[in-house]
């Protein structure tokens, strides 16, 4: 995919089915995940590597922009009122963020029980997991892993509350872009969904590319969609004076 | 997946209030903190109506495993907590259950008001207002045993109506609760609660007029 002309790529990498991945990711630089395949999962958790106190706050992200789904032009709120990251670009539309991550004991549920003694590194890998020891490498643990999103996934839920997941939701050669408007620690987990119903583990991989890109402007589209999101903003630059 | 029918998941209790072991009142604008033991029964009632009682509930002998929002919905397909709810924590124990609601609907995506969502949401002049993150920190920060901001995880919020649509919209209604409606609550295992009885006047949440609650707690063997 073509980057923007004002970006500049810093570093590209893959990461494979199953695996964890972190980053402190500046504020004014943005990053790209590519589903190569299709059908990737891709959850997410996000911190103020500055003060790692603040972090990722879903119900206020879900609030302030009114919304069950995430997609181009919303931003992922801290619970300091502050804009961790914004969602620039996304081919997909749809992001969940409601349906949390996979564990230990609903991955040996649905797929069997694998060792690494007996499997190496095709051993069956969750989120939960992945997470709690990406976070040890930073001096955190449970305590702090809050909820989560699940980039390119798609759960919708009914009159009646009931939450059903839509397969198929990101072809091949999807994309969503993250600018971080604060120097942002990002948690990638790419363990498949929790309910995705295929009966055969099988995470797929994802491409990450990192970019220096601009600074948003006062017309920019994640700022001005809704008065909530600008507010966001001005909080966040305010942190920066 | 489950389906739950709003109508079907009313339940009255048979407790009676005279038999109960602890009767609390809590305030608009106020915390609560108070340890349950497995096997009792916590009755939460909405006394004047369209109240949003914010609740975070921990294993009692391991803060760090607590109430998980995003797993107790996903487990019993539903976003709505009602009757036959189970409250899963993070390392996927059951907490308490839901046996008995006269209410019908509770939310847990809509989280807990704070002074800087406050700020977000409605006004950059709205940061002085009291908020529920105002009252969790002051809360826990009374119960001492090293709790912290970073104990405070998405909540439950009883008696409150955040309605999802199929398109991904979420909005803030009026309560379907009224006054003397209930919320009824058995543990499984020893857990500590924590309240933020809801102070908000920005949303319709509590009818813009916070109110008192009622929390009993029944012993094991009533």
């Amino acid at each position: 995919m073509p980057m923007s002309l004002e970006s500049t790529l810093l570093f590209g990498d893959t990461l494979p089915g199953g695996a964890t991945w972190s980053h402190v990711l500046k504020r004014g630089t943005a990053l790209r995940i590519t589903d190569v395949e299709g059908g990737a999962n891709v959850a997410a958790y996000f911190l103020n590597f500055d003060n790692r106190s603040e972090r990722f706050n879903l119900p206020d992200t879900l609030k302030a922009q009114h919304t069950a789904r995430l997609r181009e032009g919303h931003v992922l709120f801290s619970d300091m009122g502050r804009v961790l990251c914004s969602i620039t670009e996304d081919t997909v539309g749809w992001h969940d963020p409601i349906a949390g991550i996979s564990n230990a004991g609903l991955i040996e549920k649905k797929y069997g029980k694998t060792t690494y003694q007996q499997c190496r590194n095709e051993w069956y890998q969750n989120a939960r997991d992945g997470f709690l020891i990406e976070l040890g490498k930073y001096g955190m643990g449970p305590r702090d892993l809050h909820a989560t999103v699940n980039f390119f996934s798609k759960v919708v839920v009914d009159d009646l509350g009931n939450m059903r997941y839509v397969a198929g939701n990101s072809p091949a050669g999807s994309y969503v872009e993250l600018r971080a408007e604060m120097n942002v620690l990002v948690l990638l987990n790419t363990s498949p969904h929790p309910l995705d119903p295929s009966p055969v583990y099988g995470p797929k991989p994802v491409e990450l590319s990192v970019s220096r890109v601009p600074m948003p402007m006062r017309d920019d589209r994640c700022r001005t969609l809704c008065p909530e999101n600008a507010r966001g903003f001005v909080l966040t630059e305010l942190y920066f004076l | 997946m489950a389906t739950l029918n709003f109508t079907s998941s009313l339940k009255p209790s048979s407790l009676m209030p005279e038999t109960a072991l602890h009767s609390f009142i809590v305030e608009a604008g106020e915390p609560f903190v108070f340890e349950i033991l497995e096997g009792q029964t916590l009755r939460i009632v909405d006394l004047k109506g369209n109240q949003a009682v914010d609740t975070v509930f921990y294993n009692a002998k391991d803060y760090s495993d607590r109430y998980s929002a995003q797993d107790t919905i996903r487990e019993q397909g539903n976003i709505y907590l009602t009757t036959g709810t189970k409250l899963l924590s993070t390392e996927g124990r059951v907490l308490l259950e839901i046996v008995a609601d006269t209410c019908g609907r509770h939310d847990t995506l809509g989280g807990a008001c704070a002074a800087e969502s406050n700020m977000v949401r409605y006004d950059l002049s709205k940061r002085s207002m009291h908020a529920c993150r105002q009252s969790f920190l002051k809360g826990i920060q009374a119960w001492k045993h090293g709790m912290s901001k970073s104990d405070l995880t998405s909540n439950i919020n009883f008696f409150m109506n955040v309605p999802v649509t199929p398109e991904g919209k979420l909005t803030f209604e009026d309560g379907v609760s009224e006054a003397g409606k209930y919320v009824e609550l058995r543990a499984v295992m020893d857990v500590l609660m924590v309240i933020s009885n809801c102070p908000q006047l920005n949303n319709p949440c509590n009818g813009y007029d916070p109110t008192p609650v009622e929390i009993l707690i029944w012993d094991k063997h009533v």
